[in-house]
């Protein structure tokens, strides 16, 4: 098993992984400020974030996805830096933030994605910081000693303090239930979601349990298991409180593990999206391809001639006798000359129709 | 995959000289479940200035697919049945390597989805142990999907043929092509 592992990408994730730790260190004031009941998580997370870069680093080595790579970042530090800058902005916030190729394709379907996605990265957003203990709230002792004062609240980032608010106030409500409400919305777009894959036939036929249920079980069961933990402490007494702490605690140690390998590493490769739109746009400008058959603009020339790199890296070898390529036709055109050679080789037979 | 019908010893058949361009398979393509109501077979002229010959192309399912091996988001899979799924929507990231590559001009890049798509044999139906929708509604036979025996019965001259020439490249597929008895392979060049 050691001797198949990627040597570069087991390095690089151990770097990254070794990077995390010491900013977990740093970060929370050389642990001042980290919560030991979060080392299960922070375990998970540090596991979750070697498997991603490992993977990320695997998948990088391919022929077409490191070309991509490879050409995205040559676009954006020859020149007009700004330029590529504003453009990733927009096309982050359009395509990753909002989703927005999902509309089209149905809408319900882009609201379940969308509750999912916010839910979720709302749910990074707050979890990580705190489980690597760079966010921790405290009283303010000034007022919690006074007891005619309104007792006040603090947040802090890597030990700095950075807003405070008051107990029982609704900024309090909305703070102290933050992950609440990620659940609520992760939990109405896991539904719109299970109900698509356990109805639409077309799903059902290609869908697997491991790769397109589970992952909604496992969303499922992270946000039920953390509303418990609000439930339990609200209208229980805080009764069986470990065992609820240690069922959510599960299924996120699971989630966080299942990262790197299944679907949700889609979520990692996404900007790539972003990438593949550069490319487009960059070779645009530098000139289109046109088939030699039709006689139409199809792609960018760029394109062609690095899918002409990246086919024969992968062992294809698609040069034609006189020196053109057959990947120098348009889609059209491939299919056009495809029947032509199918009447050549009916000409060459007597010329026939045959049965 | 989940638990299959699918009939192993069925296989697809395409005549080009049997095309009369009807459409009628690109209305039926656009019922298969798995494509979202999308049509994905390809019907066009293949000359126009000169002929009014038309072509259908449907996906070949090569055994060794460029469009898989030139995804750089590895969305493109094959199964256990030789059959070359369209791509996973959660991983394409509608860059166009597999539209530009694929030698036989399948793959369809929806600009608005910014997804690629293609034929993938109606597995919801193929699955299941039926024929894919465009075979079952091609009035002249010009796409097939039965056994061999029966391809043999009916067209005594022709030879169903999946190797292909593409200037240095050998491609074999899953989908035949059928050609003049004898044929073994078709050189597109």
């Amino acid at each position: 098993m050691i001797a198949s592992l990627n040597k570069k990408a087991l390095i690089i994730a151990t770097l990254v992984s070794a990077l995390v730790i010491a900013m977990v260190f740093y970060g929370s004031r050389e642990l001042q400020n980290f919560d030991p009941a979060l080392i299960g998580y922070l375990f998970g997370t540090v596991f979750a974030f070697f498997g991603v870069v490992y993977r990320y680093s695997v998948w990088l080595q391919r022929p077409p996805t490191w070309m991509y790579f490879k050409r995205t970042w040559q676009f954006f530090f020859k020149g007009k830096v700004f330029a590529h800058l504003l453009f990733f902005g927009k096309e982050f916030v359009q395509n990753i933030g909002f989703q927005k190729f999902i509309y089209p394709r149905g809408r319900t379907r882009w609201i379940g994605h969308f509750l999912m996605a916010i839910g979720c990265t709302l749910a990074f957003a707050i979890t990580f910081p705190l489980t690597f203990g760079w966010i921790h709230f405290t009283m303010n002792a000034e007022t919690s000693l006074n007891p005619e004062s309104i007792r006040m609240y603090e947040a802090h980032f890597f030990g700095f303090k950075i807003f405070e608010f008051k107990l029982g106030s609704f900024i309090a409500f909305l703070t102290f239930h933050a992950l609440n409400w990620c659940s609520w919305l992760v939990i109405i777009g896991v539904l719109i979601f299970m109900r698509r894959r356990l109805t639409q036939a077309g799903l059902i036929a290609t869908q697997t349990f491991e790769g397109d249920l589970l992952p909604l079980i496992l969303l499922l069961a992270i946000s039920i298991t953390g509303l418990g933990l609000s439930y339990d402490y609200e209208f229980m007494k805080g009764m069986a409180y470990d065992f609820m702490a240690v069922t959510h605690a599960v299924t996120v140690i699971m989630f966080l593990i299942w990262i790197p390998f299944g679907k949700f590493f889609h979520i990692i490769q996404r900007p790539a999206q972003i990438g593949a739109h550069i490319y487009k746009r960059e070779g645009m400008k530098r000139g289109m391809a046109t088939c030699p058959h039709t006689g139409k603009e199809f792609a960018t020339q760029l394109h062609i001639d690095d899918l002409k790199i990246v086919t024969k890296e992968l062992g294809f070898d698609f040069r034609l006798e006189d020196g053109s390529s057959h990947l120098d036709l348009s889609p059209e055109g491939k299919r056009s000359r495809l029947a032509m050679a199918h009447l050549k080789a009916r000409q060459e037979n007597g010329g026939k129709l045959f049965g | 995959m989940p638990e299959t019908n699918y009939q192993t010893n069925q296989e697809f058949f395409v005549d080009m000289q049997r095309c009369i361009g009807c459409k009628a398979c690109e209305m039926a393509c656009a019922e298969c479940e798995t494509n979202g109501h999308d049509s994905m077979i390809h019907v066009n002229y293949v000359d126009r200035a000169v002929t009014i010959q038309t072509t259908v192309q449907v996906c070949m399912h090569c055994d060794d697919p460029v469009c898989a091996n030139v995804c750089p988001a590895d969305a493109i899979s094959k199964d256990e049945f030789g059959v070359v799924h369209t791509a996973n929507t959660a991983r394409c990231i509608g860059c166009s390597n597999c539209v530009m590559a694929c030698p036989f001009g399948v793959p369809k890049k929806n600009e608005a989805y910014d997804l690629m798509m293609k034929c993938n044999m109606c597995y919801d139906r193929t699955s299941a142990g039926k024929k894919p929708m465009c075979a079952t509604v091609c009035p002249t036979q010009a796409l097939f999907y039965g056994t061999r025996e029966e391809i043999a019965r009916m067209r005594p001259n022709s030879s169903p043929v999946n190797n292909f020439i593409f200037g240095n490249e050998k491609v074999s597929t899953k989908v035949n092509i059928m050609m003049p008895k004898g044929t073994t392979v078709l050189r597109v060049d």
